[in-house]
């Protein structure tokens, strides 16, 4: 009977892993594929695809575009989120609670309706559909997560130390580039790499509002108007690979602390 | 005469509703000990909030050097602060924190290096100077923060519980350096504490608190002898408190009835004041009459064994509200349940208005 339980158990766990992961093995997979299909059978391994991405410009620039609206925006929302973190924990602001709040709601708002108003107000304000306006959109999405993030971790225990500074002469911008920043380095490192993460492989914002610069997903997407091609496999494989790599420098820097 | 080094002037702090200090003045001199001492609650560390700039008082002024410091924020004014948590910075050497005031100032590289190290060296941790704060011990950390707070030569040091984290042996060792450093610095240090010992051992001025007054100031040895308050004679050490009315008073003596009989001591109370007669335990004789008051009998409740002497408490036959607290020696045979006569002598009375 208790093997039966565990046997279950297994078979559970193995069902529930290959639903989550067996898209990704397959898309990676067939990224590998020699032959134009990527379908079964598997022809490979071959790198050829790979090297036809790197060698369509436009999959490049794209690759190019989507990192540095991926950097400069995550480097916007960690600072914007740092500075309203520390703004929060450290004074005592009229209706502190319901404006914590607000901050953090755009988290709970689809990436579409975030999109849609960003495109409306963009046309209104005469802002033309750029890498730039994608990447105040990736601000909107990502800064609530960096000011939660760093919210969190940003305790009492930390005033005194600021307060020493004060104490020992340091102005204001000193205390908070000096002792602050560097005490809470492990959060803000974790916001940041949440947000290049999030960023990097965002669709519906990038697709609204860019037109002829744009980046890799939106690419991916025209690419896959035009059918199913190991290319397409190759260049997703890229953009997992990546992200996976952004999360695991997110759990090191979080999870990794020095002892007390 | 010169001017103090430190002048509180009529300070009044209230965080919303609640009144925490009121209307208190203290004048400190330079080069000077000053224990702030009282329970938690009594202002004490508000006080020293307000001496470092972090609280600016409800009313009132602070003067340091003669110059107005009241509102003066701790980045620009002459005192430095060594926390109850040491709030060193985790992220920097033990150098770095204690040079990091001198950075503040300009100082360059070089020179810094060396009057942290010089710092550190008074403070007998010169080989800490490239570890990180988490490498040291307790005791250690602590020496770091006051030597972080020297370094840049202040003209008050403050000092918030410093040894409130420690064990009972490393505070007593602590204390004894910390009025060693203080006397060869000579900065004027002011520290709160809660511990009377602490107080006894290293004020100069000890500055008694309770619920946001200052009761009694003076050298630790006089408001031992003679505290001024009821409150300060049972913080700053412990004593037997009779309560009694004044009934005559003339050339200087004063006879009040107390539940134990009518006791006539030195003194200067009006007849028909309410005053509380305070005794020290080590004054406090048991056994067959010894002092010149006869202070009745009581029935002893507790003897505690505390080495160099005992500890007794006992129940008053005349009042059970009244408790002897006294000291007798080692070697006394006095046993819980026993019934014993007190007594004391009249110029260790300390009368008190109630």
């Amino acid at each position: 009977m208790r093997a039966a339980v565990r046997l279950a158990a297994w078979v559970y766990a193995i069902a529930i892993y290959g639903f989550i992961f067996l898209p990704v093995v397959v898309l990676v997979l067939f990224s590998l594929q020699a032959t134009s299909f990527p379908i079964p059978p598997f022809t490979g391994p071959s790198l050829r695809w790979y090297q036809a991405v790197l060698s369509d410009a436009r999959l490049t620039s794209a690759l190019a575009n989507s990192l540095l609206v991926a950097v400069l925006s995550s480097l916007a929302s960690v600072t914007l989120g740092f500075l309203s973190a520390w703004g929060f924990a450290r004074f005592v602001l009229p209706g502190s609670a319901i404006l914590r709040g607000l901050i953090t709601l755009p988290l709970t708002v689809s990436y579409l309706i975030i999109g849609m108003g960003l495109l409306v107000l963009f046309n209104w304000a005469g802002v033309p559909k750029s890498l730039l306006a994608a990447g105040i959109g990736h601000v909107v999405i990502n800064l609530p997560l960096c000011f939660a993030i760093i919210y969190s971790q940003m305790g009492d225990h930390q005033i005194n130390i600021e307060r020493a500074a004060r104490d020992l002469g340091a102005a204001e911008w000193k205390v908070l580039l000096m002792i602050t920043v560097p005490v809470m380095a492990p959060a803000i490192f974790a916001g940041f790499f949440l947000s290049m993460t999030f960023s990097w492989d965002e669709f519906v914002i990038s697709f609204l509002l860019t037109r002829f610069e744009t980046t890799l997903p939106v690419e991916i997407w025209n690419l896959l108007r035009s059918g199913l091609n190991p290319k397409t496999n190759a260049v997703g494989s890229l953009v997992f690979a990546v992200s996976i790599f952004m999360v695991v420098f997110f759990e090191l820097t979080l999870l990794r602390r020095k002892p007390a | 005469m010169s001017a103090p080094l430190v002048d509180i002037r009529n300070v009044s702090h209230r965080f919303g509703q609640l009144s925490v200090l009121k209307n208190v003045s203290l004048a400190i001199e330079p080069g000077s000990y000053t224990i702030l001492l009282g329970p938690s609650g009594s202002g004490k560390t508000t006080l020293l909030s307000i001496l470092g700039g972090f609280v600016t008082p409800s009313e009132g002024k602070v003067f340091i050097r003669g110059a107005d410091c009241t509102a003066v924020p701790p980045a620009k004014r002459p005192t430095t602060t060594v926390f109850q948590d040491y709030a060193l910075f985790p992220h920097m050497s033990v150098g770095g924190n204690v040079g990091f005031g001198l950075r503040m100032q300009g100082v360059d590289g070089a020179a810094r290096a060396a009057k942290a190290r010089d710092a550190l060296t008074l403070v007998g941790l010169a080989a800490a100077f490239d570890k990180k704060p988490h490498q040291l011990s307790g005791g250690q950390r602590q020496r770091v923060a006051l030597a972080r707070a020297l370094v840049i030569e202040p003209a008050v040091l403050l000092l918030d519980e410093p040894l409130g984290a420690l064990d009972l042996k490393l505070r007593r060792q602590m204390q004894d350096e910390l009025k060693a450093i203080q006397k060869r610095v000579g900065t004027a240090f002011i520290h709160v504490t809660h511990d009377q010992e602490e107080a006894m051992a290293l004020a100069d001025l000890c500055v008694v608190m309770n619920d946001g007054r200052i009761e009694d100031e003076g050298s630790p040895e006089r408001v031992y002898a003679r505290p001024a308050t009821r409150f300060s004679a049972t913080f700053m050490g412990e004593s037997t408190i009779l309560a009694g009315t004044v009934t005559e008073a003339r050339n200087g003596t004063v006879t009040a009835m107390t539940a134990v009989g009518p006791i006539s001591l030195p003194g200067a109370s009006p007849a028909g004041a309410k005053v509380a007669l305070a005794i020290r335990p080590e004054h406090i004789a048991l056994g067959e009459a010894k002092g010149d008051i006869a202070l009745g009998t009581a029935k002893v409740g507790d003897v505690v064994f505390q080495g160099s002497f005992k500890r007794v408490l006992a129940t008053s036959t005349q009042d059970t509200a009244l408790q002897f607290i006294a000291k007798a020696p080692a070697s006394a045979t006095i046993q819980a349940g026993d019934t014993i006569s007190v007594s004391c002598n009249a110029q260790d009375i300390i009368l008190l208005a109630d």
